[in-house]
């Protein structure tokens, strides 16, 4: 059985990064080699990430003043453009934005305003204008509507996320034990499940994806030994795991989380792997002592961005990655050096398929009287817009089904223009 | 609405409202499955875990000595590098002292991890042996509507005190009781943020101002938001930002005693710190008053029926079905309007309500709530934390740590996911390898599931090649994953 299980190294370092909060969804299965396809990659950064830190912008005139203690100095921040910054954490994503690769979208929201996190990353899976507007979500519909080819869903991280729920049966897999071949309990089971409309289908649907992600995690470049790096205190301490802890543990959360997008970038480029890939960061939620917090969550995104560009190597041109958050922060720091949740925020979009430009919808600008409701960044553009713009244009998903069927009322969020 | 056979009775009163029928247990409540569970009702409240009894003050001044030692620990073995920033020093050319430090530190880390890791495995073995499963639950369902998670270092110490002194003492009483016991219990005010938020335009902050640190003081709304979002009337209530401000306001001064306090790590209310002035909140005015406006706002939304309703729903969700019965809901709702939201009043109506007791079993069971019933149907117990955390994490169920602080999800899209069957069976097996020899897995199968033990089930334990695979086969089987 040890040559079919992943190599422990490997099932370690996976382990590791899903401490981090970090965990990785597949969609769309393809029937043929992956090269050359066009490649969506989805990043859900939960908890509510606070847009000014993503993308600071030092040259507003507002900035400073409303942040307070927790402001950025212009020459820590990396500059993009006269008003706008990255984060010093943010090293891959400035790299790739002189090279035209990466914008930013200061002002985004989803529809929703309740500043309920549950509420917003419902609103945001589901694609829907009004919470509980659908059971599934948006990524599981796009596979609908693109076809009924082989399609296959899979998330790693055991539970499946909102995003990619729906018709399309999502699978799930995350490192474990590997299936002991021997044992005849599977077949047993699976005939106990026949009749059983909820267990039957996602058994059977588990069983296959951990052969099938041991025959993808096989076929992938042989893994360093991380064992060691990698190994069990992060795991194993339920208490311990806080983010933003000392610089050695980052400097082992960087390298896990650059091996998970490496890792996934493997996944994409195999022949049959997924086209559409959605991930979650979660930690955002920087109620209090939020510098040192969001820098550590920001270094983890950075780092699944650098594994993920550098794995797909030729395939990056056919890429477009998308993070995404709930809402944003209030522009003013609160009292416990923190932000509370507010609406618009920060998207970062990447990828070498990507057309050079400046940023992606207008900037509202941080002058008093801009704020939503005095305290917010203001929303200017519709998240359901960016993801309408990049299916039709990057997909080539039918323009008709995903004003119908992806994105029903949506008529008033037009799809972005011109990304690709 | 009819109900089913006392023998079906029977089995569901164990293994829908309890957490899985011990051997014999089905039996015990054939003769009376309602008046089996009403026993279980009591009014001084659930049953506390054999843990080391300690206080939340306790605990959180052991977390307070290993923060302290950790600091300490940096000093000694960091250096100011040209930039200001702190460098740490290589652990060789370290001063021999911070080596020490180093490892009391380590030490002091071990020793708060080993208390919380014991309080969750004191819980475990509490629900693995008790004879009320229907009271556990019952508690279990209340410490998942407040939740408090480990997700906070400063909180992770607590949780174990907390539901030992904020929830089960009050689950079958008043539910305002319960509302303000979570929302003053130190481990809720520093999860949510609460210890240090400042009214802005408190004593506390002028003085602030005056010492030229105006930015450092001001308003968290966390706790507020969540309480009316969460804990209460629910998100779909129709409250505005104005009104989670205002909450926020209200909450201001609710803090935890610090080192240099007397009562360190218990409830203080920091007068200085509470924002004056009156307040409005849902419509209603809340009277200047320090910390007893506070408390007048949770009683008010204690009293608030779309509370009621918020809180129904999720315990009939819990209890019976992802989409539960409007009428079962309403029947609950009714029962808290009628009391002033009396939790044993409630659990009667869970109880005497027809549709609780539908022979077709809804739900699936948690990461918790599988093992946990497998011991119990083998009538056993976890011996060690070791034994519960690899299998709770693998399967999203991290002891002690929701992922927010919604709590665990309560649906079966959640924990029904392929993967999960795969790790579940993996388990099943070591379980089964480990404790099926000296069993008879027929008499388990009929002693675990009783009525609802079908025909399918029965035959494939029956004709099992070994007693492991016969006992596997029954834990996943899914009258036994279900409930």
């Amino acid at each position: 059985m040890t040559d079919r299980t992943l190599s422990p190294s490997r099932r370690s370092f996976l382990a590791a990064a899903a401490s981090l909060g970090v965990s990785v969804s597949f969609v769309g299965r393809q029937a043929q080699a992956a090269d050359g396809t066009k490649k969506l990659v989805v990043v859900v950064c939960r908890g509510g990430m606070d847009g000014l830190s993503v993308a600071p912008p030092v040259g507003d005139p507002g900035y400073a003043a409303l942040r307070g203690g927790i402001a950025m100095s212009p020459d820590k921040a990396l500059k993009l453009d006269d008003t706008f910054a990255l984060h010093p954490s943010l090293t891959t994503v400035h790299a790739l934005a002189r090279q035209g690769q990466a914008r930013i979208a200061p002002a985004i929201a989803t529809p929703d305003r309740a500043r309920s996190h549950f509420e917003a990353q419902d609103v945001l899976e589901t694609g829907e204008a009004k919470v509980y507007g659908a059971d599934s979500g948006w990524l599981n519909r796009t596979l609908e509507v693109m076809g009924p080819g082989k399609v296959e869903a899979l998330s790693v991280g055991t539970t499946a996320p909102l995003i990619l729920r729906g018709k399309v049966q999502a699978a799930s897999w995350s490192p474990g034990k590997g299936l002991d071949e021997a044992a005849r309990l599977p077949t047993l089971l699976q005939d106990l499940y026949k009749g059983d409309p909820l267990l039957g289908p996602a058994f059977a649907r588990g069983l296959e994806t951990e052969a099938m992600a041991q025959a993808a995690m096989t076929a992938l470049a042989p893994a360093q030994s991380m064992a060691q790096s990698m190994s069990q205190p992060a795991m194993n301490q339920p208490a311990m795991n806080q983010p933003g802890g000392r610089p050695a543990d980052n400097r082992q959360g960087r390298e896990a989380a650059r091996k998970l997008g490496s890792t996934l970038a493997g996944f994409m480029r195999q022949a049959d792997g997924p086209q559409i890939a959605a991930l979650s960061l979660d930690g955002f939620d920087t109620h209090a002592g939020q510098v040192g917090q969001i820098a550590t969550r920001l270094t983890y995104l950075d780092a699944v961005l650098d594994g993920l560009h550098e794995g797909l190597g030729p395939e990056w041109r056919n890429t477009v990655v998308v993070a995404v958050t709930e809402f944003g922060r209030t522009a003013r720091v609160n009292g416990t050096q923190g932000t509370d949740h507010g609406t618009a925020s920060t998207a970062l979009l990447l990828g070498g398929a990507l057309k050079r430009g400046g940023i992606v919808g207008d900037w509202p600008t941080l002058a008093e009287p801009a704020l939503f409701e005095n305290r917010d960044v203001a929303p200017t553009l519709d998240m359901r817009g960016l993801f309408k713009g990049v299916l039709i244009d990057h997909l080539g998903v039918d323009r008709a089904a995903v004003e119908k069927k992806v994105f029903a009322d949506s008529a008033d969020a037009k799809a972005v223009t011109g990304l690709v | 609405m009819s109900l089913p056979s006392k023998d079906m009775m029977a089995a569901i009163a164990a293994t829908r409202f309890g957490l899985g029928a011990r051997p014999g247990e089905i039996e015990a409540a054939r003769g009376d499955p309602r008046g089996f569970l009403e026993g279980q009702i009591r009014r001084e409240g659930a049953d506390l875990p054999k843990d080391d009894g300690e206080s939340a003050p306790t605990r959180y001044a052991a977390f307070a000595d290993y923060r302290q030692e950790r600091r300490a620990a940096r000093r000694e073995t960091r250096t100011p590098a040209a930039d200001g920033d702190m460098k740490p020093i290589p652990v060789v050319d370290a001063p021999p002292n911070a080596n020490i430090l180093r490892e009391a530190q380590k030490e002091a880390q071990r020793y708060l991890r080993e208390k919380t890791n014991a309080d969750f495995l004191a819980r475990a073995q509490l629900a693995a042996d008790t004879e009320a499963g229907f009271r556990e639950r019952w508690a279990l369902f209340f410490a998942n509507h407040f939740t408090v998670s480990s997700t906070k270092q400063a909180t992770a110490v607590v949780i174990g005190p907390f539901e030992r002194e904020a929830i089960r003492p009050h689950v079958f009483g008043r539910f305002e009781d319960l509302l303000v016991a979570s929302s003053t219990h130190p481990a809720m005010l520093t999860y949510l943020d609460q210890a240090q938020s400042i009214g802005p335009g408190s004593r506390a902050a002028q003085y602030a101002a005056r010492g030229g640190r105006p930015r450092r003081v001001g308003l968290n709304e966390n706790l507020a938001r969540e309480i009316l979002e969460l804990h209460t009337v629910g998100v779909d209530a129709g409250y505005s930002q104005a009104d989670v401000t205002e909450f926020a306001r209200a909450l201001t001064g609710f803090s935890v005693g610090r080192v240099q306090d007397p009562d360190i790590g218990a409830f203080v209310f920091r007068a200085n710190a509470h924002e004056p002035g009156a307040r409005a909140i849902l419509g209603k005015a809340f009277a200047q008053g320090g910390q007893d406006q506070g408390l007048a706002v949770l009683k008010t939304l204690a009293a608030d029926p779309r509370t009621a309703r918020h809180v129904c729903s999720k315990i009939a969700r819990h209890f019976v079905a992802d989409a539960p019965p409007p009428a079962l809901v309403a029947r609950l709702e009714k029962r808290w309007i009628e009391t002033g939201g009396r939790l044993d009043a409630v659990a009667g109506a869970l109880i005497a309500a027809p549709e609780a007791w539908d022979p077709t079993p809804m739900k699936v069971k948690t990461p918790y709530e599988f093992t946990i019933s497998a011991w119990r149907a083998i009538g056993g117990r976890p011996a060690a934390f070791e034994r519960l955390n690899p299998i709770l994490t693998s399967l999203g169920q991290k002891p002690f740590s929701p992922p927010s602080p919604k709590g665990w999800p309560d649906e079966a899209g959640a924990w029904a996911s392929p993967d999960g069957l795969v790790k579940r069976m993996q388990w099943t097996q070591g379980f089964a390898a480990a404790v099926a020899d000296a069993r008879d897995p027929d008499a388990l199968a009929r002693s675990a599931l009783g009525a609802r033990l079908g025909e399918p089930t029965a035959r494939a334990v029956a004709r099992a090649e070994t007693r492991r695979e016969a006992l596997a086969l029954l834990v996943m089987s899914p009258e036994f994953q279900r409930r």
